[in-house]
């Protein structure tokens, strides 16, 4: 078993059903909602073992990392910019470091999945890296550029 | 200065500090470890996301 970096395949159509609220936009009423607000997002860690990738379409906490000042579910996603265009490619990516402070961690893992917290805990991609443990300390998850590059979210 | 620990607050000078570097395809990886004698007390880790590869396509369909 492994974690597979993947947008998730539930997202994808997510999208065109306009489920996943990443900013606010002003929209025309198609019945009564035109000023929606920002969904908020959250992020869970993953053992090396857990087996998440694009056909997860809600947060699961089967194979999540436990330890000491981690909490299931993970710590909420820091979202002040929405989704822009970089020349042809939307993009997205969160604001500020995803951080997990004070946590004992003594199970390896390798993956976070980013997820919708608002609607139902809707999956929106897992990302891997190279193994870690933490102990009595930081994990912190410094975000890529928000460029066509390099941007968590890329739409092409 | 004074380091949380799994045995408590301890002055950084009391503990052994490794720090680690690593360059992955996806990420760079900075840890650093504090060790009273032998044992691991502290464990810090810190991934820089590059270029994540999990991107999506939009294709555009034809009527032909």
């Amino acid at each position: 078993m492994a974690n597979t970096q993947a947008i998730c395949n539930s997202f994808k159509r997510e999208l065109l059903n306009g489920e996943h609220q990443f900013g606010a936009p002003t929209l025309v009423s198609r019945t009564s909602l035109t000023a929606p607000t920002v969904d908020a997002f959250k992020a869970a860690l993953y053992l090396v073992s857990a087996t998440r990738n694009k056909s997860d379409t809600a947060y699961n906490s089967t194979g999540e990392v436990s330890g000491s000042g981690y909490s299931a579910g993970g710590v909420a996603v820091t979202n002040a910019t929405a989704p822009t265009l970089d020349t042809d490619t939307a993009v997205w990516t969160p604001s500020a470091s995803i951080v997990y402070t004070s946590v004992t961690l003594a199970t390896a893992f390798d993956a976070v999945l980013i997820y919708n917290s608002t609607q139902s805990n809707k999956a929106v991609a897992v990302f891997t890296f190279g193994s870690q443990t933490v102990t009595a300390g930081t994990f912190t998850l410094t975000m890529p550029a928000n460029t066509a590059a390099a941007a968590l979210i890329r739409i092409l | 200065m004074l380091i949380e620990t799994t045995k408590g607050p301890y002055e950084e000078h009391a503990l052994a500090r490794t720090l680690g570097f690593e360059e992955r395809p996806n990420e760079f990886v900075v840890w650093i470890e504090y060790r009273l004698g032998e044992e691991l007390v502290r464990r810090d880790a810190h991934v820089i996301l590059k270029q994540p590869s999990a991107v999506a396509g939009a294709f555009l369909g034809g009527f032909g």
